[in-house]
């Protein structure tokens, strides 16, 4: 079956910056993925590439099929994207927010509504504007309006942070939940102890390139000592395995 | 296409409407410009008179620029703009919206501007067909070019600085033809008026069919 994604050698340039130095990565249908790795590393740019939202500079990508680089409008459609913000306008409401990007993005308006009830963005919250909210609290509504979204592919980045443990275990169970109704999701994380719970293989990256994979969830929390990782790496975080620096 | 535009539209004039920055902020500043023109021409009533359509014409670009700056801003914050075109909203859609939400801003403060004129400066609008008829076209293709520009601004630091210097000169000629064809409504000369209105017309049409067109590259690689 051929993976949902596929990154060969993936050079992105940001503002001028070297944000992916040749990203190898290969993600299964159906996989859990957790990319991990220091602030910098080139997590989120991978995400928003994967998106069709970072221009490919040099490689190959494909996710879902879909050459990134020449149509990234037809992966866009089908992919659902948790930024670190959420993404959300601030000075509307979070009930304003769900209804613009249900319209926006031709959503069932009873998807939206029960992706809401699930998430608790219902009465006083869903009437407060965005910018009043707790980190928390948006990162809530954000969910929902992925969740209504039902896309094909997952890639969320830090999306733990901020939420407290009845939404993060209420995220878990969404996550679980879209994995076994046969989709793909990739998270950029911090959290691997929460990572490692879900059962994602782990890949590492540093400096703009794939430095290490792991297939199991151990890596994350091993006390067995890693070898060095190049560019000041956390290398406690989790450990390369043997098969190299191919993310697979 | 008019759906995505009118989704887009509501979203911006319901974020003005919760804001409340155009009818608190920028209007009252318009009228404030008014009346200090008023305050500096006075002395001489005739000049006052003469410059009334410039006046009212130059007050009605400044409200442009910070409409236009405001649409934008909301699409700067961190990751709106992500989120915007992961949706399935065609970039013509995205343009018309924009543009129809900050043409209906231009509409209420060139009628409170027109009421202001009347009151302050004692202007006679008895050609108002001419008056609407110019009115129309020049807010379009302020709001049309307004837009088109703007998203150029969108990633940069310095938009709100940027984006008056990239506006206001495209905007010259509206200003031109606007001024000339409310002088001839105001004089009594309609028909003096009226090719400066249908050169408004041409300047409308011409950046809102450039904008629909260009506005999906524009927004990628801003």
């Amino acid at each position: 079956m051929a993976p949902d994604i596929s990154l060969r050698q993936v050079v992105a340039v940001l503002g001028g910056f070297p944000a992916l130095a040749g990203v190898d990565l290969e993600v299964a249908p159906g996989e859990l993925v957790a990319l991990v790795g220091p602030n910098g590393a080139g997590k989120s740019t991978v995400l928003r590439l994967c998106a069709g939202l970072v221009t490919v500079a040099s490689g190959e990508a494909l996710v879902l099929g879909v050459d990134v680089a020449r149509a990234p409008r037809a992966v866009r459609s089908r992919v659902g994207l948790l930024g670190p913000s959420g993404g959300l306008y601030e000075d509307l409401t979070a009930a304003d927010n769900l209804r613009f990007f249900a319209r926006a993005s031709r959503l069932d308006p009873a998807a939206v509504a029960a992706a809401a009830a699930h998430f608790g963005v219902t009465g006083r919250l869903a009437g407060t504007r965005v910018g009043l909210l707790s980190t928390g609290q948006r990162r809530r509504v954000a969910l929902a309006a992925l969740v209504a979204r039902r896309p094909r592919l997952w890639l969320l980045d830090e999306p733990h942070a901020g939420l407290d443990a009845e939404g993060r275990d209420l995220l878990d169970d969404v996550l679980a939940g879209a994995v076994a109704a046969g989709a793909t999701v990739v998270v950029a994380s911090h959290d691997l102890d929460r990572t490692g719970a879900l059962g994602c293989r782990h890949v590492r990256l540093a400096g703009g390139a794939v430095v290490g994979a792991d297939t199991s969830s151990t890596a994350a929390t091993s006390d067995t000592p890693p070898p060095a990782a190049p560019h000041g790496v956390d290398a406690t975080a989790d450990r390369p395995s043997g098969g190299g620096a191919r993310g697979r | 296409m008019v759906a995505d535009a009118l989704t887009v539209a509501a979203k911006d004039l319901r974020l003005e409407w919760r804001t409340r920055v155009g009818l608190g902020q920028v209007l009252p500043f318009a009228v404030l410009v008014l009346v200090l023109f008023g305050f500096a021409l006075d002395p001489d009533r005739g000049v006052l008179d003469a410059a009334t359509p410039g006046l009212f014409w130059v007050t009605v670009l400044f409200v442009a620029v910070l409409a236009t700056q405001r649409a934008y801003a909301t699409e700067s914050a961190e990751g709106v703009r992500d989120a915007l075109r992961l949706t399935s909203l065609a970039p013509a859609g995205v343009f018309l919206g924009k543009a129809l939400a900050v043409a209906v801003q231009l509409v209420v403060a060139e009628l409170v501007l027109g009421v202001g004129v009347v009151v302050l400066y004692g202007a006679d609008p008895a050609g108002w067909a001419l008056l609407v008829g110019t009115a129309l076209p020049a807010t379009a293709g302020i709001a049309a070019a307004g837009s088109l520009y703007g998203v150029l601004a969108v990633g940069l630091r310095v938009r709100e600085t940027i984006v008056p210097l990239l506006v206001l000169p495209v905007l010259a000629p509206v200003l031109l033809a606007a001024t000339r064809a409310f002088e001839a409504a105001l004089d009594g000369t309609p028909a003096d008026g009226w090719p400066w209105a249908g050169l408004l017309t041409l300047f409308a049409v011409a950046y809102l069919v450039a904008g629909a067109g260009l506005y999906g590259v524009l927004l990628e690689e801003s």
